[in-house]
């Protein structure tokens, strides 16, 4: 129960010059086919175990919906295999094929029906859905009189309403204010907790990050890589930002993690370390210990302007800090093939117990969409403990004092 | 092929009974008479095609004295062609306005079509017992013979969804077959004879009328209702037959594009 195995799956949609050309290939099924194969999805192979909770990421037009359509068995795949086991329930895109006409409850019972259950089960389960939507007197009004954010509350309320083996969500929770999206994963994740598959799409990386335990990115109908979904979203990043001459790359760092390199390559990164106040190299670090991050780059290309950043992020990607040369006043100007330069950040590592990686990025203005030299994801990992401060809670140590009055 | 199709249906019966009862009731909220609509738009029609023509323009059917006789006779072929034109109407339809449930959700297409005619049939009914009624009051119910009626009901309602499925499936790929239908419509309408007596027609058409499926059972219809006539049943069973043909067809149809059809809709 719960698992699901795709093979060769593909999907190709036909195309006809006009409909003229369709009628005459229906009417005379011999001879040669009288459209074109348009493919949307090509080689698709993947397992999911049951209890897993996998991520697909990709840019618009990469497939993602189409994939989910098929698992969630509304469209028919052209070629391929796949095997479900268990009840899935899925949310397609927004409202759950909700009728405008139709009030939230009799829609809410229809969707119960065809999810397969019973008019008792769904008596018994409505003053649930009720209190999940939230939606107050509305449920008794007609769905076209609903917000977009109410109807996916209804339709989230309702396609979870009984644990599925198999839940499929296509972007629609981000249609939710952030309060209904945190009860959702919330119940997502409980779910995950029975042994539910979860299968998801979203373009919201924190969503993916703290969810999923594989990420698959899509591009183009096919599958670009799959992964860890750190390591997947960093690849995407670099994707996204690619413009004619980057080159992407990925390197298995000495602790087993995986690096992502892309950019055009005119200038690039030689060294990376992270020095202690004793100016040893600092994999761990004590909180609040001064810290100096050394860089070494290099143009490869003469270069009109070179701007270095770096970005501090926790173990599940949440940016923590970042600053670049760019927004400290410190460009390089006017640089030739082979300069080099070393820059030397420090500050204190006012940071929360836990592993963190530093980015680094070379570009040509302050953001690395416009001219990306290089962007390097995971160039170093250090580990921050805490031996000397009180014990506290999150990523960041502020170091809080405390007052107390007593009234008596 | 077709157990798995009566087993969807089985299994979402749950489903198909609770939209039509939702669709009855979404078609009369926001009125402020709701249900009653059903009953007072047949009762409407009774009355103004008895006043019209049995009062007013004094028709009279060859050998009939009741003022009634021509109401009985109109409404007879009038309630049942609206039966099937519902049907095929409402068929030839039906995929495409359910678009954004096909696209959706994953449930047996097939309960769209079921769905549509029990949603004709108990509009029907709703009429029909209307007409009973009528016939009841004015003293010219023809007894316990109208129950000749349902196998030709079965029949019409077997070759409507037939046609209907046949043309909610074609009408998915091209949109030409619905403008087609609702012309056809009208001409087959004027073509049965239900607004007049087959034996009014010249000689000459009459073996033309003879090649309309709708004909023998409009005529049916009529024979019962108005003069308590066992229907020709040698009239009846080659519709029987194409309807049975239609069904087979429709299916068939059905099961080789349904899958096709989401990438259209």
């Amino acid at each position: 129960m719960g698992d699901i195995r795709v093979s060769g799956l593909g999907k190709a949609y036909k195309q006809y010059p006009g409909q003229w050309s369709r009628l005459a290939e229906w009417i005379v099924p011999v001879g040669n086919p009288r459209h074109i194969e348009h493919w949307v999805l090509r080689d698709i192979d993947f397992h999911l175990r049951a209890g897993e909770a996998v991520g697909i990421v990709g840019a618009n037009g990469a497939g993602k919906s189409t994939l989910l359509k098929i698992l969630a068995g509304t469209v028919r795949p052209s070629c391929g295999k796949i095997e479900i086991g268990g009840r899935v329930a899925a949310m397609l895109e927004l409202g759950m094929g909700f009728h405008p006409d139709f009030t939230g409850r009799q829609n809410a019972v229809m969707g119960g029906q065809l999810l397969g259950l019973s008019l008792e089960d769904i008596a018994r389960l409505m003053p649930q859905i009720e209190a999940f939507a939230e939606i107050g007197e509305y449920i008794d009004q007609p769905v076209r009189t609903y917000s977009s954010g109410m109807q996916m509350r209804l339709a989230f309320s309702v396609a979870t309403a009984q644990r599925p083996d198999i839940l499929i969500v296509d972007e629609a929770l981000s249609v939710g204010d952030s309060y209904f999206q945190h009860k959702s994963f919330e119940r997502i994740r409980a779910f995950r907790r029975e042994g539910t598959t979860l299968l998801i799409v979203s373009h919201d990386r924190y969503a993916i990050q703290t969810v999923c335990d594989r990420a698959i990115l899509m591009e183009a109908g096919r599958i670009r890589m799959q992964g860890d979904p750190i390591e997947v979203l960093d690849y995407y990043n670099a994707l996204m930002a690619e413009h004619n001459h980057q080159r992407i790359r990925q390197e298995v760092l000495p602790d087993g993690r995986l690096t992502t390199i892309s950019g055009t390559s005119e200038a690039s990164i030689v060294d990376v370390r992270l020095l202690n106040q004793h100016d040893r190299s600092a994999d761990t670090v004590e909180v609040g210990e001064p810290l100096r991050l050394l860089v070494r780059i290099r143009a490869n290309s003469a270069l009109p302007r070179l701007v270095l950043g770096f970005l501090i992020k926790d173990r599940l990607g949440q940016a923590i800090y970042g600053i670049n040369t760019h927004r400290l006043e410190q460009p390089l100007v006017h640089l030739a093939a082979g300069d080099e330069a070393t820059y030397c950040f420090s500050f204190p590592a006012r940071l929360g117990k836990g592993s963190y990686s530093v980015s680094l990025s070379l570009s040509r203005e302050d953001s690395h969409i416009d001219k990306n030299y290089e962007w390097r994801d995971n160039a170093l990992i250090f580990h921050v403990f805490n031996t000397g401060k009180e014990d506290f809670v999150g990523t960041s140590w502020l170091g809080a004092n405390v007052i107390v009055t007593r009234h008596s | 092929m077709n157990l798995t199709l009566t087993h969807a249906l089985w299994r979402y019966r749950g489903f198909i009974l609770g939209s039509v009862k939702r669709e009855f009731q979404a078609r009369y909220r926001n009125s402020l008479l709701g249900a009653a609509w059903t009953v007072l738009q047949p009762l409407a029609m009774i009355t103004v095609y008895t006043v019209v023509f049995a009062e007013l323009m004094r028709t009279r059917l060859p050998g009939m004295d009741s003022p009634y006789a021509y109401s009985i006779f109109l409404c007879a072929g009038l309630l049942t062609w609206g039966l099937f034109g519902e049907i095929l109407q409402r068929g030839q339809t039906v995929f495409l306005d359910n678009g954004n449930m096909i696209k959706k959700l994953n449930f047996p297409r097939i309960c769209l079509p079921a769905i549509t005619v029990i949603n004709a049939l108990v509009n029907f009914s709703i009429t029909f017992f209307i007409f009973l009624a009528f016939l009841a009051l004015t003293h010219t119910f023809p007894g316990w013979i109208i129950l000749y009626a349902l196998p030709i009901l079965l029949v019409q309602v077997a070759f409507a969804t037939g046609l209907g499925i046949i043309a909610g499936v074609l009408n998915v790929f091209f949109r030409d077959v619905g403008q087609f239908v609702n012309i056809l419509l009208q001409f087959w309408f004027w073509f049965t004879p239900i607004i007049y007596s087959a034996t009014t027609l010249p000689a000459a058409v009459r073996p033309w009328m003879d090649l309309n499926p709708m004909a023998p059972l409009a005529q049916a219809y009529q024979g019962i209702f108005l003069y308590g006539q066992t229907p020709h049943w040698g009239t009846i069973w080659p519709v029987a037959v194409l309807a049975l043909a239609l069904c087979m067809i429709a299916l068939l149809l059905f099961r080789r594009r349904s899958g096709e059809m989401v990438d259209e809709l």
